[in-house]
């Protein structure tokens, strides 16, 4: 049953997905922050996919996918002049995240299309999968 | 009894196939975001072709034996030898990525059609030898 592969495949790719999707969660909810948890500002995080093998036992090719790293983005950050902000350094400045808010809507629109692209790969491999099982049936 | 099932065995082929085919085009969905990924197909008449060719006429082809514990098996007709050939982008792309998520949808979308078309194949031939096989008090 090579069909059954495809629920490992699509599934691989939906967790990477989902995973992506928090990644820009967590970008979007610092867009505005001073301070990540380290005391500097937030660094926007980027998910990198890789493929990874999912062959059958006889050897048939079939590709997954997973994330391989969270890099950090090392981009300066945002820097605004305001001296009242308990934030600010010596100059008066204040370093928000580097997180582009654009940039991460981009991401969350393609990180939900290919989710829903995998799930409907799921359920059409389902529905082709039971009525193979019908077969000689009707 | 060849006669009979040879239609089937003809039909089995070519759903195991379309099976193969349907989790190569998932595997090209699933690495869509893929950096460096390189999109494959396989050519399904050609594969047909052989998959069912070489059962066929199983005596007049030569087929090669290992004779040595490192040779590499040569598969004849089996699933690991589809003969899968890469996809060649249709717009070039920065993560040089091939997935081409129209012409995967649409092959997907084609092979669940054929897929189907093959089990319906496989049910009606089913149905033909059941009828064939009742006496005609049964109606």
């Amino acid at each position: 049953m090579s069909m059954m592969k495809i629920f490992d495949i699509s599934g691989s790719a939906v967790s990477s997905q989902s995973q992506r999707l928090n990644v820009v969660a967590s970008n979007l909810a610092n867009v505005d922050t001073v301070a990540g948890p380290d005391g500097k500002a937030y660094k926007a995080r980027e998910v990198t996919f890789q493929t990874v093998l999912m062959n059958t036992p006889d050897g048939a090719p079939g590709a997954g996918v997973r994330v391989a790293q969270v890099t950090e983005n090392q981009a300066p950050g945002r820097k605004v002049h305001d001296p009242a902000n308990p934030s600010a350094d010596a100059d008066g400045y204040v370093t928000y995240s580097n997180v582009n808010a654009v940039d991460e809507m981009v991401n969350m629109i393609s990180a939900s299309r290919s989710y829903q692209n995998n799930i409907e790969v799921m359920n059409t491999a389902k529905t082709l999968l039971m009525k193979t099982l019908q077969m000689g049936q009707g | 009894m060849n006669r009979l099932t040879n239609s089937l065995d003809f039909q089995a082929q070519a759903l195991t196939l379309r099976a193969e085919r349907q989790r190569l085009i998932a595997s090209n969905i699933a690495n869509a975001d893929t950096p460096g990924y390189v999109a494959r197909d396989m050519d399904f008449a050609s594969a047909l072709r052989e998959a069912t060719g070489t059962q066929a006429a199983g005596s007049t082809m030569t087929g090669a034996t290992a004779t040595a514990r490192g040779h590499i098996p040569i598969g004849t007709g089996s699933t690991s030898e589809l003969g899968l050939k890469y996809a060649a982008p249709s717009q070039t792309n920065l993560d040089s990525n091939t997935v081409d998520m129209d012409r995967e949808r649409a092959s997907f979308v084609d092979n669940s059609v054929k897929y189907e078309a093959t089990l319906r194949f496989i049910n009606t031939d089913v149905r033909t030898m059941l009828d064939a096989m009742k006496s005609p008090s049964q109606g």
